[in-house]
C-alpha cells in the first residue's frame, strides 16, 4: 500500500495546474479517491464527521451484488447444460458461466466509464462514482445470451440519455440500469423477451421458459403449468436474467444493504408489501389462471426481488421522506404484479413499475412535505391566539 | 419634389435575409420556440412522409401569412382569428386535396396529420406576431423561413429515425447487408413515439451548447 501512495504522490504534480497531463486531471483524481480516502473534507454546510464517501457506499452495494452475480454464473452453465441434456461438474458449469456472464460485465463496464471519463474530462469535474453500480447491475438484469454490441448501445444510451443529459450522478430521474434494460427491451424484443434467449446456447427442443412466461401463458389456455416448483424459484435454478433467478442471493445482498444501512429496508418491504397486497386482490378476483397464481409467486418470479432490493432503493431515483418511501414502494410492488397479470405484452412488470414511480418520486415527496408543513401550521394557530 | 425620398428597400435586404434564415437556427419553431411538436413525432418514422409534410406546412405557413398581410388592415382585431382560422382551413383543404391527387400513398400514411396543420401552433402564431403588423412580402418570406424551420427539424429526426429503425433512407436499404449478417438488428425503439421525442431533445441539446446565448440563465 505504501508503494502504490508513492508511485502515486510521485506523479501527481505532473497532474495537476501547470503539470504535463493537466486535463487529465479527472482521471487520475478518480483512481487516486477510488485508492485511498480522500483528504478533502467538506467546506460549507453542516455535516457529518465520517470516513465514509460516496465511492465506499457504492463499494457496499458492489460487494451487495456479488452473491447474485455468482450465483448468475453458476446458473447460467447449470442452465446450458440442463437444456442439452449433459451432466456437468461444478466447475465446468462455473465456467461456462463465466464465458458467458464476464464479456458482458466487461463491456457494460468498459462503455460505461469511457463516456463518465470522457464527460468528466470536457465538463472539468471529477469522474462520478455512481457507474460503479449500474456498471454492474446492467449484467445482471440482461439474458446470458445477449449480443455484446446490444450491451454496449443501451449502456451509452443509459449512461448520455439516461444520466448525463441530467447532469450526470444524483441528477439523473430514472435508474440507469433500469434505463438501458427498458431501451433493449422496446428496441430489441426478440433478443430480450420470448423463450430463447434465457438459457445460453440452448438446445432447440429444451423449453426455455420463464416461470413468468408460464404463468402468461396460462392466461390462454387456462391452466398455469410451471415446469419448476416454488423451492427452485427461491433458490433460483430457473431460466431468467443473470442476476434475478436466485431469491435467496438477493436476501443475502439485501441483509448486507441493510446491515451496513446503505439501502433502504423500508422501501424494500413496501415494495414487497405492495405486491402481495396486489397479489392477494388478483386472487381473491380470480378471474383467469394466472391470477390464481398464488400470490406469494409473484415475489420470487422474475426480477420482483432483483428489483425490490437494488433497484427500487437507489437513493437517487427513489422517494427522500420516510413516508414518501412507503408509498413509492407500496405502488412499485403493486404496479409490478398489476402490469405482469393483466397486460400479457409486458411479462415483466417489474421494470416498467420502478421507472413509472422513479417519475413520480419527487411528486410523491412534494406532497409529504407539504403536508407535513400543513400539519405543523395547524398547531401553530391555537398557540397564537 | 425631384428628389425621390421614399427609398425601396431592396428585395433582399439584411432584414428579409435574417426573417428567412433566422428560424433555420435561433429562432427554430420546434427547438427553441417548442411549438407544433406533436406532428413532429407522428410524421418522422419514415423519410418521405416527413418531406412531404415539411414541403405542406411551408406552403400553407406562407400563404397564410401572405394572405393575412394582405387583408391585415381590413380585419376588424375582435375577429381576426376566426379569420386566421378560415383562410389557414382553406389552405390546409386545398394542400391535402393536392395530395390526394398526386401522393396518394403518402397522404395515406400522414392521414389526420394533415388536417391537423391547421391547429399547428407555429402558423397560428406567425399570423399573430408578424403577419398582421407587417408588409406582405416580409411576411411571406418569414413564413417560408418558419417552414423550412419546421421542416429541417423534420427532415433530421426522420433521417435518423428511418436510418437506424428501419435500415432503409428514402425507402432504399442503405445498411449494408454485411452488418445484418454479422448480428445487427434494426432498433425498435426509433420506430415508437418516444425516441422521436429523445432526437429531438438531443437536437436541443446540441443547439444549446453550440450557442449559449439560448441556455437560460441558472
Amino acid at each position: 500500500m505504501k508503494a502504490l501512495r508513492k508511485q502515486l504522490d510521485k506523479i501527481k504534480p505532473q497532474f495537476q495546474k501547470g503539470g504535463k497531463f493537466e486535463k487529465l486531471h479527472s482521471t487520475f483524481d478518480a483512481f487516486e479517491t477510488f485508492l485511498f480516502v480522500p483528504d478533502k473534507t467538506t467546506s460549507l454546510g453542516s455535516h457529518i464527521r465520517d470516513s465514509i464517501d460516496m465511492k465506499r457506499t457504492m463499494s457496499i452495494v458492489v460487494i451487495a451484488m456479488i452473491p447474485t452475480l455468482l450465483f448468475g454464473i453458476w446458473n447460467a452453465g447449470n442452465q446450458h447444460y440442463l437444456s442439452i441434456g449433459e451432466a456437468a461438474a461444478f466447475w465446468d458449469k462455473v465456467l461456462f458461466g463465466l464465458w458467458k456472464v464476464l464479456p458482458i460485465v466487461v463491456v457494460s463496464y468498459v462503455t460505461g466509464l469511457g463516456i463518465e471519463f470522457a464527460f468528466a474530462q470536457i465538463r472539468h469535474h471529477e469522474v462520478n462514482e455512481g457507474f460503479l453500480v449500474s456498471g454492474m447491475l446492467i449484467p445482471l438484469v440482461l439474458p446470458p445470451d445477449i449480443p455484446l454490441w446490444m450491451v454496449a448501445v443501451a449502456t451509452a444510451f443509459a449512461v448520455i440519455i439516461g444520466k448525463e443529459v441530467f447532469g450526470g450522478t444524483g441528477m439523473n430521474i430514472l435508474n440507469p440500469a433500469l434505463t438501458a434494460r427498458a431501451f433493449l427491451f422496446f428496441a430489441y424484443p426478440a433478443q430480450m423477451s420470448g423463450d430463447k434467449v434465457w438459457i445460453a446456447e440452448k438446445a432447440d427442443a429444451y423449453s426455455g421458459a420463464t416461470p413468468l412466461a408460464e404463468a402468461t401463458a396460462g392466461i390462454e389456455s387456462g391452466v398455469v403449468n410451471f415446469s419448476h416448483s416454488f423451492m427452485d424459484m427461491f433458490l433460483g435454478t430457473i431460466p431468467g436474467s443473470i442476476g434475478e433467478t436466485s431469491t435467496l442471493a438477493i436476501l443475502i445482498g439485501a441483509a448486507i444493504l441493510v446491515f451496513t444501512g446503505v439501502g433502504s429496508l423500508r422501501i424494500m418491504l413496501s415494495v414487497v408489501i405492495g405486491g402481495i397486497f396486489m397479489g392477494g386482490v388478483l386472487n381473491l378476483a380470480g378471474a383467469n389462471a394466472y391470477m390464481n397464481v398464488p400470490f406469494y409467486y409473484h415475489l420470487v418470479m422474475g426480477g420482483f426481488a432483483f428489483g425490490a432490493v437494488y433497484m427500487a432503493t437507489d437513493p437517487v431515483t427513489a422517494a427522500q421522506t420516510n413516508t414518501g418511501k412507503l408509498i413509492y414502494g407500496f405502488f412499485i410492488g403493486l404496479m409490478a404484479v398489476l402490469i405482469r397479470v393483466l397486460n400479457p405484452a409486458y411479462p415483466e412488470g417489474m421494470m416498467l413499475a420502478i421507472l413509472l414511480m422513479n417519475v413520480f418520486a419527487p411528486l410523491i415527496d412534494h406532497y409529504v412535505v407539504e403536508a407535513n408543513i400543513k400539519r405543523r401550521l395547524k398547531r401553530l394557530k391555537p398557540a397564537k391566539a | 419634389m425631384s428628389t425621390g425620398t421614399t427609398e425601396r428597400e431592396p428585395l433582399f435586404s439584411a432584414k428579409t435575409k435574417k426573417l428567412l434564415l433566422g428560424p433555420l437556427n435561433k429562432d427554430n419553431p420546434i427547438t427553441v420556440q417548442v411549438l407544433g411538436i406533436c406532428s413532429a413525432l407522428a410524421v418522422t418514422v419514415k423519410l418521405e412522409p416527413a418531406v412531404v409534410m415539411s414541403i405542406s406546412v411551408i406552403v400553407v405557413t406562407a400563404m397564410s401569412n401572405l394572405l393575412i398581410s394582405l387583408l391585415r388592415n381590413t380585419i376588424p382585431p375582435r375577429i381576426r382569428i376566426i379569420v386566421q382560422l378560415v383562410v389557414i382551413a382553406a389552405l390546409v383543404i386545398l394542400v391535402d386535396q393536392v395530395l390526394k391527387a398526386f401522393v396518394y400513398d403518402v397522404s395515406k400514411q400522414l392521414s389526420v396529420f394533415v388536417g391537423l396543420i391547421i391547429t399547428n401552433c407555429i402558423i397560428m402564431g406567425r399570423l399573430e406576431a408578424f403577419a398582421m403588423a407587417n408588409k406582405p412580402w416580409p411576411s411571406f418570406v418569414d413564413g417560408i423561413g418558419n417552414g423550412l424551420g419546421y421542416g429541417i427539424i423534420l427532415i433530421i429526426v426522420a433521417f435518423f429515425r428511418e436510418l437506424l429503425g428501419s435500415g432503409t433512407i428514402w425507402g432504399f436499404h442503405v445498411m449494408p447487408k454485411a452488418f445484418y449478417e454479422l448480428g445487427y438488428v434494426n432498433n425498435g425503439l426509433m420506430i415508437l413515439p418516444p425516441m422521436a421525442l429523445i432526437v429531438v431533445g438531443i437536437i436541443i441539446w446540441v443547439q444549446r451548447s453550440r450557442n449559449p446565448e439560448l441556455q437560460e440563465e441558472k
